[in-house]
């Protein structure tokens, strides 16, 4: 069907973050000293995103999700390589694109706040623009490689953001091991794409899905070929969407400003791994390898990030593990088949996880500090942060009617309906879930006050001895945010969402609404197990944690505080000891004291032969050598030529 | 240009021109023309620099109009310059004087043209012997144009060893540290390849009876006194050591770490580019079969390269010599294309060439810029520069992540074209070759992380940024540049593949199952072409 919207139009939706960051960047001489319109500009050009994108979807909701037909052009051209770049505009994309640019907006207003004073404002606003163009680009491209292309520059975003605090150590090194991290997973999607060009001769992503997979059926193209490159799609969203074992650069990633975390590390650039295993949602069905790896890499990941997430002190990085958990649901939802249902619970999670995240943000403005530990008590004096963030929490646990509750209720149902093994394993996690958000709850806004910490340099906070409520700009937000935290969950009942997302398959269905009284009975008792046993461990002191910490789960504790160990595995085993103490070190040997110093010797055997060793340092003599060398080679030259 | 014009020659004569008219520039106290001279405002030195910029500038422009008239539609020798030489058909051989460009070429010459500029314009400061300093740099740029512009391999040879001279003077004489040293052993690795080179262009030549690299044939080469294999063995050894290949690169980082920036610059940017340009010119296109046999060691040797070079990279603590180390592993990536033997994997070597000139140019500029203020190079001694060099930081952030190939910059487009032209024939090399990008990113940002990031340190409160015109210039242009080819890289990937079409399809004889990608007839018709 031909687009009733014109091309222009839909690139505009990147255009203005695009337009938003050079524009930005252009002034920045002057936005240094007066950076207030620096965040006017950004805010006009997303909401002017948002405008196009609801539009947008509008169209989309209109033709059932389906594709909408907008001309491609060409890139590259080179032999038989075509890369082409394009729009692809169907339900999935105007979904993702409205869920990028409203979380993006009502972040932005809420950094207007966050962020005033900060030395680095305007250039916070362009980065902030610079992320959400890549973002948008790489929702709505084509072609692979332009995907990568994107893929790749929100890894730059993320970088330049996590690291914006740049004179703090820790920032400047949680930027490095992010983009490292991912890169590694980074290179299975390249790999990906290089091998199913080579193999099957293009880059054009419905054409993967549809040609290439029915080629694999029909026999032309072996299953081998397939299943690695959904494994290499797999590695790739491994990386980007922090998953085991790649997980282990979200956490540190917090030392960004916290509207960063609540934007890229939480609402939509660590769901791109989702996004791009939705797209090529039919290859991952094509291949039971790739889908058995992912459906198992997500439950385990949702089960361990949730142990961990259960043990810190940190209130971020509570909040972080629970995304790293979270999108492990979506990731084994994909898996298990439950593609409609990543997707929903991908915009829910969207909603509730970026509430959360300002939430922390607002209690750190207040305390200067986000150490649970120096909180507490925060209820009276900041209770629309306090009931905002009870409304995400309660949502993320799954609680009837909110709208996490709906959202992976519907994932559950698929796995108990797919693979009963991963259907236990996930509800478990989502009792962790419970309990790990009321535990910070308690801690953050129960109790008294604990004195929060010190200001430091760089640092929004107020006077942390007397915390006090954030300013409307940060409250409204909250607020908004909490409307869809409620009620996002309603468009499920008459299978619109899924409607949306199912129509850019390749044989859409139309999406219904599930419900089982089992699994919804099962989730909610976990739920209220988890809150119940937060409430009573923590606020009503049953169980002494200190004296279980020192006794008997000793072992427990220091595996769980230790991060399941992963960190100090790859970090400290494999790169600095492996890699930089054994490989590099070894082989730095080799050329310094191996190869250069033979390549030396022989230069030298040659001038001690001609006694013009001593001499070398002299510059008139190096003449002569060179002189000495180029006769013998002119020499050496013609008695080759005329002897023979 | 009307033909016959030698716009060529012109080309590439003018910067000799010029290093003749600086040479002949009074000196301090010569007396003679001086009066005139000296009527002109600013001192001898301001005019050796002023028309240094000005001659090379008119080269660049000259490059770039040809560029712009050259006809992408002609995959032969353009703007072609030649006379007959020397004709000793006595003795069996012609040796020729000529000049042309085609589309391996073009850009090339471009990018020579550019970066000359750039070296001059950031050699502003150059205050001992000026003079002689400007005058080495244009005879530089003769060298490298006229190598890229011959037509006959014993000009080739000529300018190559040309290129030695001010090469060596400008290390020697304007480095730091071990600076002759370091000269010194340029000079005999280079050396020790052309002896090789000179006598494959020699056996080569007179059986051919020719020395126009247009009219060899690999099939007339059989009677040689060398068999064609040992030949190709010969001239490779100098390409390698040039471009430069492990094991025989430890001249790259002595020689870059100690000369001074603008040759740093001309070395990574233009002269390791000889060696590609090389390999594909007369190695490819003159001996086709042997090249073709000798695709898996040459994938092998390029892997070795991407590895090894990345891993020692890992390693420097000194940031120049870093950069330095980087070229090893990424002008592996140029002879992992060239392997791949097709259309895509030449093209994206060819790309290769001129994105690591730009983008290993541009951290050569930036890092001279911070020695220039902060008189170290050492990483550990780095630290927080962005807080009093903003500017130069972003530039130095820019450069290093278009280095660890950032999509929409430059290096990206060539490194993935590479991949792709090369993974059909050679899947564990390419898959090993993969993980360099990966390690690239490790050390840039492991640098990046140390030098510009960091707290503020009071040592460099006085430090100030990037303020004059010949730093702003040569900046902006790189930008601006790697910019341009990242987002649209087609303005100059066309154009060489113009240029590597006619080498593919005379290794495609002896290749015939040369295919990079295997097309499915599905997914052409998923093109909708």
């Amino acid at each position: 069907m031909s687009a009733p919207v014109s091309e222009v139009v839909v690139w505009l939706i990147l255009g203005l973050p695009v337009a938003s960051f050079v524009l930005i960047a252009a002034l920045y001489p002057v936005l240094r000293r007066y950076p207030a319109p620096a965040g006017w500009i950004a805010m006009l050009a997303i909401g002017g995103s948002l405008g196009i994108s609801v539009w947008l979807l509008m169209e989309a909701i209109g033709a059932a999700g389906r594709p909408l037909d907008f001309e491609t052009h060409e890139l590259v051209d080179v032999g038989s390589l075509l890369i082409t770049i394009g729009i692809r505009l169907d339900g999935l994309t105007a979904v993702m694109t409205v869920v990028v640019t409203a979380v993006s907006l009502l972040v932005q207003v809420y950094s207007t706040g966050y962020m005033r004073g900060d030395r680095g404002y305007a250039r916070y606003f362009a980065y902030m623009s610079l992320f959400t163009a890549a973002m948008l680009g790489l929702v709505l491209v084509d072609n692979l490689v332009v995907l990568f292309a994107f893929w790749e520059l929100v890894g730059l975003a993320s970088y330049l953001l996590i690291g914006f605090w740049f004179h703090k150590p820790a920032a400047a090194a949680a930027a490095k091991k992010a983009f490292l991290v991912t890169r590694a997973g980074d290179l299975g999607l390249l790999a990906a794409l290089i091998f199913i060009w080579v193999r099957a001769g293009t880059l054009d992503i419905a054409t993967i899905n549809t040609e290439v997979v029915g080629a694999v059926e029909l026999g032309l193209l072996g299953q081998t070929t397939l299943t690695l490159f959904a494994v290499g799609l797999v590695a790739g969203a491994v990386g980007k969407s922090a998953q085991f074992p790649l997980h282990i650069w979200l956490p540190d990633a917090m030392e960004g400003p916290t509207p960063v975390s609540a934007l890229i590390h939480a609402a939509t650039m660590v769901v791109a791994g989702v996004y791009l295993l939705g797209r090529f949602f039919p290859v991952l069905e094509a291949s039971a390898t790739a889908s058995d790896l992912i459906a198992w890499i997500g439950v385990g990941t949702a089960l361990g990030a949730g142990l961990v997430a259960v043990v810190q002190t940190d209130i971020k990085r509570v909040l972080a593990y629970s995304t790293i958990s979270q999108i492990g649901y979506m990731m084994f939802a994909l898996g298990t088949g439950a593609y409609a249902a990543a997707f929903f619970h991908l915009m829910t999670h969207a909603f509730f996880k970026a509430l959360l995240f300002l939430g922390a943000g607002s209690v750190n403005h207040a305390t200067n500090t986000f150490d649970m530990r120096r909180m507490g008590g925060l209820r009276t004096v900041m209770p629309v942060t306090y009931l905002t963030f009870v409304i995400g929490a309660l949502s993320l646990s799954g609680v009837i009617p909110l709208a996490g509750f709906w959202s992976k209720d519907e994932i559950l149902i698929e796995a108990w309906d797919h693979q009963p093994a991963i259907f236990a394993i996930a509800l478990v996690a989502s009792g962790l879930t419970a309990f790990y958000m009321f535990r910070a709850i308690v801690l953050t806004f129960h109790g008294s006050y604990r004195g929060g910490g010190q200001p430091e340099p760089g640092g929004h906070g107020g006077d942390a001895a007397h915390p006090h409520e954030s300013s409307w700009s940060m409250r409204g937000v909250l607020v908004l945010l909490a409307v869809p935290a409620v009620a996002a969950g309603f468009l499920t009942f008459g299978g619109e969402f899924q409607t949306w997302v199912l129509g850019a398959l390749p044989h859409p269905e139309e999406g219904h609404f599930v419900f089982d009284l089992g699994v919804f009975l099962a989730s909610t008792i976990v739920a209220a197990a988890g809150i119940g046993g937060a409430v009573a461990i923590y606020r009503l002191r049953l169980i002494n944690v200190a004296a279980l910490r020192t006794g008997m789960l000793r072992p427990v504790y220091r595996a769980l505080e230790s991060k399941l160990y992963m960190d100090l595995l790859v970090e400290d085993w494999l790169v600095r000891r492996f890699f930089h103490g054994g490989l590099v070190k070894a082989m730095a040997r080799v050329d310094e004291q191996g190869v250069d110093r033979a390549l030396d010797g022989v230069w030298h055997v040659s001038f001690e032969a001609g006694r013009w060793g001593r001499l070398v340092q002299n510059g008139q003599v190096q003449m002569m050598a060179v002189a000495l060398v180029a006769g013998g080679v002119v020499v050496w030259g013609a008695v080759v030529l005329f002897w023979a | 240009m009307g033909e016959g014009f030698p716009i060529l020659s012109i080309l590439v004569f003018l910067p000799l021109a010029g290093a003749l008219l600086i040479a002949l520039l009074p000196g301090q106290r010569v007396p003679w023309p001086a009066a005139a001279v000296r009527a002109l405002p600013g001192n001898q030195q301001a005019h050796a620099k002023w028309i240094a910029l000005a001659v090379a500038f008119a080269t660049l422009v000259i490059a770039l109009v040809l560029f712009v008239l050259f006809d992408r539609a002609d995959s032969g020798f353009q703007f072609t310059d030649t006379f007959l030489w020397i004709s000793a058909q006595d003795a069996g051989f012609d040796v020729s004087y000529a000049f042309g460009v085609d589309g391996l070429s073009m850009p090339l010459v471009l990018l020579t043209g550019l970066l000359t500029t750039i070296a001059v314009l950031i050699s502003w400061r150059i205050d001992v012997r000026p003079k002689e300093y400007f005058a080495w740099l244009l005879v530089l740029e003769t060298s490298v144009l006229g190598v890229f512009t011959s037509l006959d391999l014993i000009f080739f040879f000529i300018f190559w060893e040309l290129e030695l001279l001010p090469m060596f003077f400008l290390i020697s004489v304007w480095g730091s540290g071990r600076r002759s040293y370091s000269a010194m052993k340029f000079v005999l690795f280079t050396f020790f390849g052309s002896a090789f080179m000179l006598v494959g262009f020699l056996v080569m030549g007179v059986v051919a009876g020719t020395f126009d690299m247009r009219e060899i044939q690999e099939s007339a080469l059989a009677g040689a006194v060398l068999p064609v294999p040992a030949i190709f063995a010969f001239i490779f050894l100098a390409f390698g050591i040039k471009l430069p290949l492990v094991p025989v690169h430890t001249w790259l980082p002595d020689a870059h770490t100690d000369a001074p920036t603008a040759a740093s610059v001309m070395l990574a940017g233009v002269l390791l580019k000889m060696g590609g340009y090389g390999i594909l010119r007369l190695l490819f296109t003159l001996m086709p079969e042997t090249a073709a046999a000798a695709d898996v060691a040459l994938a092998i040797l390029a892997a070795v390269s991407i590895i090894y070079g990345a891993v020692i990279t890992v390693r420097q603590t000194d940031l120049k010599r870093l950069v330095a180390y980087s070229s090893v592993s990424h002008m592996g990536f140029v002879l992992l294309g060239v392997a791949g033997l097709g259309v895509v994997g030449m093209s994206g070597a060819a790309m290769q060439l001129v994105t690591h000139g730009l983008i290993t140019g541009m951290l050569f500029v930036v890092v001279g810029m911070i020695y220039d203020r902060t008189h170290t190079r050492q990483i550990s001694a780095m630290r927080g520069l962005a807080h009093y060099l903003p500017l130069l930081s972003t530039m130095l952030v820019f450069a290093g992540l278009a280095g660890l190939g950032l999509p929409a910059l430059a290096g990206f487009v060539s490194e993935v074209t590479v991949f792709l032209g090369a993974f059909g024939r050679h899947e564990p090399q390419t898959a090993v070759a993969l993980v360099g990008v990966l390690l690239a990113a490790g050390y840039v940002l492991w640098a990046l992380q140390r030098s510009v990031f960091g707290p503020r340190d009071e040592r460099w409160r006085e430090l100030q940024d990037v303020r004059a015109w010949w730093e702003f210039l040569p900046l902006g242009a790189l930008v601006s540049l790697i910019v341009l080819l990242g987002v649209y890289p087609s303005v100059v990937l066309d154009v060489f593949e113009l240029g590597v079409r006619p080498i593919a399809e005379g290794i495609a004889v002896f290749q015939p199952d040369i295919v990079e990608s295997e097309a499915l007839e599905v997914a052409r018709l998923g093109r909708g072409g």
